[in-house]
């Protein structure tokens, strides 16, 4: 006993080399990642302030922030609708073929993202498998709708898998003991396990807009117009240069940060109920 | 009555082979067996928690196998409570009225002042200890007014002192509303206090089902002896109590003990089988409670000899091999056990 608390008091006075190792490393980490943001933004207001402001007040600009919000908005709730009750099942069910399923879930995040938007163009462009028969009623290429399914392929997965963990953590006892006191399952899915899930659900949902915000690839492919932000300022890059577009990315990532910040900030007082 | 027939069920590393019950109406039914004998798994099923894979389970003249949960009106208490972390006491207790459209905060009121909780209701369960959390659990079951109520090991996560007092809380449930009660537990203590019949589950079956008595002293197998045998719980009248020195009547014999009772009260001695000591010839000693019996069966345990004296009432104890060798024990002898008035556990 007495070695034992000697042992700890050493450890308190004295960093051990590993722990010092990995905070220089994990600073490293960090700065790469600061810098590079940090750097963009502050070059932008230090050296070109006008052009931002002129990028805040042009309407193409405004507007194709908006569609990404929008799209990706979307993209998000039909995630929700789809992923949720595929997390539920995954949670609380075993059966043979679990572990292809899961895997086939995540391919999405593991592709190139033009491999997806190749992918998704044979499926739902004019002549594709879904595409051709929908062609009347639905246009998926250069429209909105190509834009959502190419966010929602992509980002999917993430709500996905949030949403699993979140249900894996309510304890099936607390839904039986719900069931026998007398509410039929859906009530108790209502009642008790989407609360106890609400943070999960949350943070798999913001992930889920994030990554369907930063989409570029899958959706250039099946909708070059009407265009996304990503695609407004890849397009202004390959026209008129540097100058021209980083205006527009530094919006872009203020914006998405402000709103992201707010959401994080709103949901910070929410019970954590998962189990310790 | 709760009739349960041939019921199979498989489930990851258990199996549940063939169990046939039938409680009756209002019953204290405990169910003992030793962890991993599917004791939850049968309550699970009895509940509509999960399907059988035969078999069939009827409460009343009703066949409920293949109803859901929710409409079998049968209350279940997990061992850890399994209070909803998000809602607070009264919410978790209201919840069975609420799935039922009904609004009642007298009901709520009442159940919670009969488990003196009244002053919990606003408390969320991660502030509550583990007896409030029991007794609140026990209020959100009670409140459904079930036709049967589920216990799986409802005492076994409480310290030595809550166990006592929720022991008096279940039966005084159990006495008060006259209850079907199915309580599942591997205490041997617990089931011969609370039980008025007591099946004894190992591996997946009902291996003997009868009074305390006829379990404890008749145990159907070896298998049953070694589980059941070890503890000594003797039922007796205390008839007189003073500074804390109680005299029990055990069925004609009296026997000393340490304990607050009241003269009058029916309780329970329990008894280690170490603190036994066994001679051939009265010793002078302290122990206070010293009896002549025979030796009625004796069996070996590793280094130890488990004998059971047979003196007015039964009595198991534990000697070394060397002891029983020295003393030249032998089955049908006449044998000298005492133990210390302070060795007894009364509850």
């Amino acid at each position: 006993m007495g070695f034992l608390t000697k042992q700890k008091s050493a450890n308190n006075r004295r960093t051990d080399p590993l722990m010092l190792l990995f905070y220089i490393l994990s600073l490293v980490l960090l700065l790469f990642v600061f810098v590079v943001i940090a750097n963009m933004i502050i070059g932008q207001v230090m050296t070109d302030l006008s052009g931002l402001v002129d990028a805040a007040s042009s309407k193409p600009v405004l507007k194709s922030i908006f569609l990404s919000l929008y799209a990706g908005f979307l993209a998000t709730m039909i995630s929700l609708l789809l992923g949720v009750p595929t997390a539920y099942i995954l949670a609380r069910k075993n059966f043979t073929g679990k572990r292809f399923v899961e895997s086939m879930l995540d391919v999405p995040v593991v592709i190139p993202h033009t491999v997806a938007g190749i992918a998704l163009l044979t499926v739902f462009g004019a002549n594709g498998l879904l595409g051709a028969p929908l062609q009347p009623y639905i246009q998926f290429r250069d429209a909105m709708p190509g834009i959502v399914v190419a966010m929602l392929f992509v980002s999917a997965p993430y709500l996905t898998n949030s949403a699993r963990e979140g249900f894996k953590n309510v304890d099936p006892k607390l839904e039986n003991v719900a069931r026998s006191l007398g509410a039929p399952l859906w009530k108790t899915f209502a009642i008790v396990t989407l609360p106890l899930a609400s943070r999960h659900l949350l943070i798999g949902s913001i992930m889920c807009w994030a990554r369907a915000i930063s989409e570029f690839g899958a959706v250039v492919m099946i909708a070059y117009y009407p265009m996304i932000g990503p695609t407004l300022i890849y397009d202004r890059y390959l026209s008129q240069g540097l100058s021209a577009s980083r205006p527009i990315a530094v919006l872009l990532i203020l914006v998405t940060l402000v709103i992201f910040i707010t959401v994080r900030i709103l949901s910070a007082g929410w019970r954590v109920y998962d189990k310790d | 009555m709760i009739k349960i027939k041939e019921l199979h069920r498989r489930w990851k590393e258990f199996r549940l082979a063939g169990i046939d019950l039938e409680i009756a109406d209002g019953e204290y039914f405990v169910i003992l067996g030793p962890t991993g004998a599917g004791k939850t798994l049968l309550l699970e099923l009895i509940a509509g928690f999960y399907r059988p894979d035969g078999g069939d389970i009827y409460i009343g003249d009703k066949n409920v196998t293949g109803l859901p949960p929710e409409k079998r009106n049968i209350g279940f208490l997990y061992q850890d409570y399994s209070l909803f972390p998000h809602m607070n006491a009264a919410k978790n207790i209201e919840f069975g009225m609420r799935m039922r459209g009904i609004k009642d905060s007298d009901t709520v009121k009442k159940i919670a002042g009969y488990l003196n909780i009244g002053h919990l209701l606003h408390r969320y369960s991660q502030t509550l200890s583990g007896g409030e959390q029991q007794r609140v659990a026990l209020a959100r079951v009670l409140v459904i007014n079930p036709d049967i109520l589920l216990l799986d090991e409802p005492l076994s996560a409480l310290d030595p002192g809550t166990q006592d007092s929720t022991r008096n809380i279940l039966k005084s449930i159990h006495s008060d509303s006259n209850l079907t009660v199915i309580h599942v537990t591997h205490d041997q203590t617990e089931a011969r206090i609370l039980a008025d019949r007591i099946a004894i589950m190992m591996d997946g079956r009902i291996v003997q089902v009868g009074t305390p008595d006829e379990v404890f002293d008749r145990p159907i197998n070896d298998e049953v002896a070694h589980f059941v045998g070890v503890e000594n719980v003797l039922k007796g009248k205390v008839t007189t109590s003073s500074n804390g020195i109680s005299m029990l009547d055990i069925g004609g014999t009296m026997l000393e003990a340490v304990s607050e009772c009241v003269a009058g009260d029916t309780v329970y001695a329990c008894l280690r089988p170490e603190n036994i000591t066994l001679g051939t010839t009265g010793i002078k000693s302290s122990a206070r409670n010293t009896y002549e019996g025979r030796l009625v069966e004796m069996e070996r345990m590793g280094a130890l000899v488990r004998v059971k004296v047979d003196c007015g009432f039964l009595l198991n104890a534990f000697v070394t091999n060397q002891s029983a060798g020295e003393l030249g024990l032998m089955y049908g002898e006449t044998v000298v056990v005492s133990f210390k008035a302070s060795a007894v556990h009364v509850v």
